[in-house]
């Protein structure tokens, strides 16, 4: 897509805001919903994958050093992790910015 | 050569949407209406169209099927009225937003409660925002023509829009009216083959009705307003190709005895014809008085009707619906909105009248003319005048 979303006219458009290319959700923000956001903590993560399964934003990936993180382009902030991860290495703080 | 025949309005507008190749009906069976659909499926029963007829559970899958079958690029027809066309309006909008080019014939009932199977305008006017293109049509060869004309007008690349032609249940849908037929190879010469410029397509897959968040949704309001707009210029143009074909022509405000008259009555639909009868009476007794017919109801023809009231100094509006607690009838709502910026305009009268059934003869009319007239004098304490009505 050669402009954002945000800088479209309606003359931009497809007819009938058809979407002629697949899979453009991917560059849908969810990640605006948000007002908590995960902290991981790498001393108590075992690496379960926990986070992983329950994401229902299928957000949270795996580091180099296999440790799992959020992508914040996408997590709503919703605490599924946090509440799910068991030895409790995941922490929702306050969105401040 | 067209011969002409008698037959059942109902039954003229099913072989109109057989006449034009239809390839899928989707439609629920309801009064007035019946008849139409009864007849597809009697078409496509018998082998005389090949076209998918699906006999659906309600009038909202009905809509909704046609906008699957449009989408997959197929010429697609239904017809409704009432409260069917009350059940599909979610998926009305829909279809315009989409840009699908659904044709459907809805054959115009008053809404429940009570119970009316009779007809007026309240179902039409229910639907009047959903971005369909609205075309009236006062009788039976009118109806063919316009279900023919509205495939090649909704099915423009220009526009791409769905199209309701309004026929009034019973006084048009029930009967028996001589009918001119063209013949397939005269309709396949004015109605090429329905091109869908992006239809479902396993190759080449793309996502219809998707959802936008703030960023982007009035973005496709716009353009939708935008295209409903600019497709007068495209339904001008094929009924200009119509009329050059089969030499019946339609315009968007059509006037009778119009030119030196003082007074103007605006109708819609069928009552058109027996108000005409009213107003040449009136005529031969020396009345300046003439008979403005609002065809197209969307996209509301501005330019035209301010053209055709401009030297008028009263104009009756006769509206076939209530807008409850409102300023009266919808039609004169818009009329006096569409008037109201010009510097010289006539006197806009409101009446309503002919609802869920109620006839109003030629003698009807003239009262309500010569009652107009009065009020535009003397004024009156009420917003609207309500006509035929038991005090």
């Amino acid at each position: 897509m050669a402009k954002t979303e945000a800088e479209l006219t309606w003359k931009d458009l497809e007819m009938g805001c058809i979407v002629t290319e697949p899979g453009n959700a991917s560059q849908y923000k969810s990640g605006d919903w948000r007002s908590q956001r995960p902290l991981f903590d790498s001393n108590k993560c075992i690496k379960c994958g926990m986070c992983y399964i329950f994401c229902p934003e299928g957000c949270v990936e795996q580091n180099a050093e296999g440790y799992f993180e959020a992508n914040l382009f996408y997590c709503k902030g919703c605490g599924i992790c946090a509440r799910e991860c068991w030895p409790g290495a995941i922490t929702m703080v306050e969105e401040e910015e | 050569m067209a011969k002409r025949v008698g037959m059942e309005v109902s039954v003229a507008v099913a072989e109109a949407a057989g006449l034009a190749d239809t390839d899928v009906v989707a439609a629920y069976p309801i009064t007035p209406q019946t008849h139409i659909v009864e007849h597809l499926a009697e078409l496509v029963a018998n082998g005389d169209l090949d076209a998918e007829f699906i006999p659906v559970e309600s009038e909202h899958s009905a809509m909704s099927a046609c906008l699957g079958a449009a989408a997959a690029g197929a010429r697609t027809f239904t017809a409704t009225a009432g409260q069917g066309l009350e059940l599909m309006h979610e998926v009305l909008y829909i279809a315009s937003s989409m840009r699908l080019p659904v044709v459907m014939a809805v054959a115009n009932r008053a809404l429940s409660s009570p119970l009316s199977v009779w007809g007026d305008h309240s179902d039409a006017m229910a639907v009047r925002d959903t971005g369909w293109i609205q075309i009236f049509v006062e009788n039976g060869q009118e109806a063919v023509d316009n279900v023919l004309c509205a495939f090649r007008i909704a099915e423009d690349h220009r526009v791409l829009l769905p199209v309701m032609v309004h026929l009034d249940g019973f006084y048009l849908t029930h009967v028996i009216e001589p009918i001119l037929l063209p013949e397939r190879k005269e309709v396949d010469k004015f109605l090429p083959k329905n091109n869908y410029p992006l239809p479902l397509w396993p190759d080449k897959p793309v996502t219809m009705g998707d959802f936008a968040p703030p960023i982007i949704y009035f973005e496709t309001k716009k353009a939708q307003e935008v295209n409903l707009r600019a497709s007068k210029e495209v339904i001008l143009q094929y009924w200009d190709e119509f009329g050059s074909s089969f030499q019946r022509y339609y315009h968007p405000v059509e006037c009778h005895e119009c030119d030196d008259a003082k007074v103007l009555l605006l109708t819609m639909g069928s009552f058109s014809e027996t108000a005409m009868t009213a107003i040449d009476k009136m005529r031969e007794e020396g009345k300046e008085v003439g008979l403005v017919r609002l065809r197209l109801w969307r996209p509301f023809p501005l330019e035209e009707l301010r053209q055709a009231v401009k030297n008028t100094e009263v104009l009756i509006v006769l509206d076939r619906a209530i807008s409850f607690g409102g300023p009266g009838g919808p039609v004169c709502s818009e009329v006096r909105s569409a008037l109201y910026t010009q510097d010289k305009k006539p006197k806009v009268i409101s009446f309503i009248g002919g609802l869920g059934g109620r006839d109003i003869t030629s003698a009807g009319f003239e009262y309500i003319v010569n009652r107009g007239i009065e009020i535009s004098q003397t004024g009156s304490e009420q917003e609207f005048e309500i006509f035929g009505v038991r005090e």
